[in-house]
């Protein structure tokens, strides 16, 4: 079966960004499928690779970078809530005459539409947030 | 159909609006703070304990172990499950909505 998952909680706010890499590494544990994970709101926090949380503390962003590397999941950042919050790719950074970019491996920045599809084409979405 | 809900039942409103829009013989599955809900003698343990009549409820094993809600201060009758039966319920109902 392939599920979608939408993240809308930031990293170590509450228990939304965890819960949800739970579920996705559960789903592909059963031998699931994972179509995309998009993050909205606040979730696009998840995708910055300037986190750099205490050495015995989880690191929620590589995790999502080794899931995305491990098992090839398209991990997709709003841009207009990426934008608002100051996650940037290259090609943002430069359109918006800014000094550097911080998007994390695996992560890459698009629009609403990546959401929609994620609905369209996954048998179930689940949504993540507080 | 299968709900979730992650709110803490004495923060928020949301498993009451959950419980009370959910459809006989629906799944609801407590996660996140929402598993404060499944504790025995709280202020809403009638109203998860009527809902079990027409529902099945569940909690989130890992999710209790961390606030320390062994099955000794659970109501009886609520399953307990893990990540692997979160995805089983997930699949298993046609739809999924989750109250947050």
């Amino acid at each position: 079966m392939k599920f979608s998952v939408m993240v809308n909680e930031g990293p170590y706010t509450h228990q939304a960004a965890d819960t949800a890499y739970h579920f996705t590494r559960a789903v592909l544990d059963a031998g699931h499928e994972i179509f995309r994970v998009f993050f909205y709101h606040d979730g696009v926090h998840n995708g910055t690779r300037m986190t750099t949380p205490p050495q015995d503390d989880r690191h929620i962003v590589d995790r999502w970078s080794e899931l995305a590397h491990d098992h090839d999941i398209d991990l997709v950042v709003c841009v207009a809530a990426a934008q608002r919050r100051g996650i940037l790719d290259k090609d943002e950074a430069k359109r918006n005459g800014k000094d550097g970019d911080n998007i994390a491996p695996g992560f890459r920045i698009s629009g609403l539409g990546q959401l929609i599809e994620a609905g369209i084409e996954a048998d179930r979405l689940l949504v993540f947030g507080d | 159909m299968l709900h979730t809900v992650n709110k803490s039942p004495f923060d928020s409103h949301s498993l009451q609006t959950c419980l009370g829009l959910a459809k006989a013989g629906s799944d609801i599955l407590l996660i996140e703070d929402a598993v404060y809900a499944a504790m025995s003698g709280t202020a809403v343990t009638s109203m998860v304990e009527s809902a079990m009549n027409s529902s099945t409820i569940y909690a989130l094993e890992p999710d209790l172990k961390a606030r320390g809600i062994g099955s000794e201060k659970m109501i009886s009758g609520i399953n307990l499950v893990g990540y692997d039966g979160f995805v089983e319920l997930a699949v298993t109902n046609d739809k999924v909505q989750s109250w947050l």
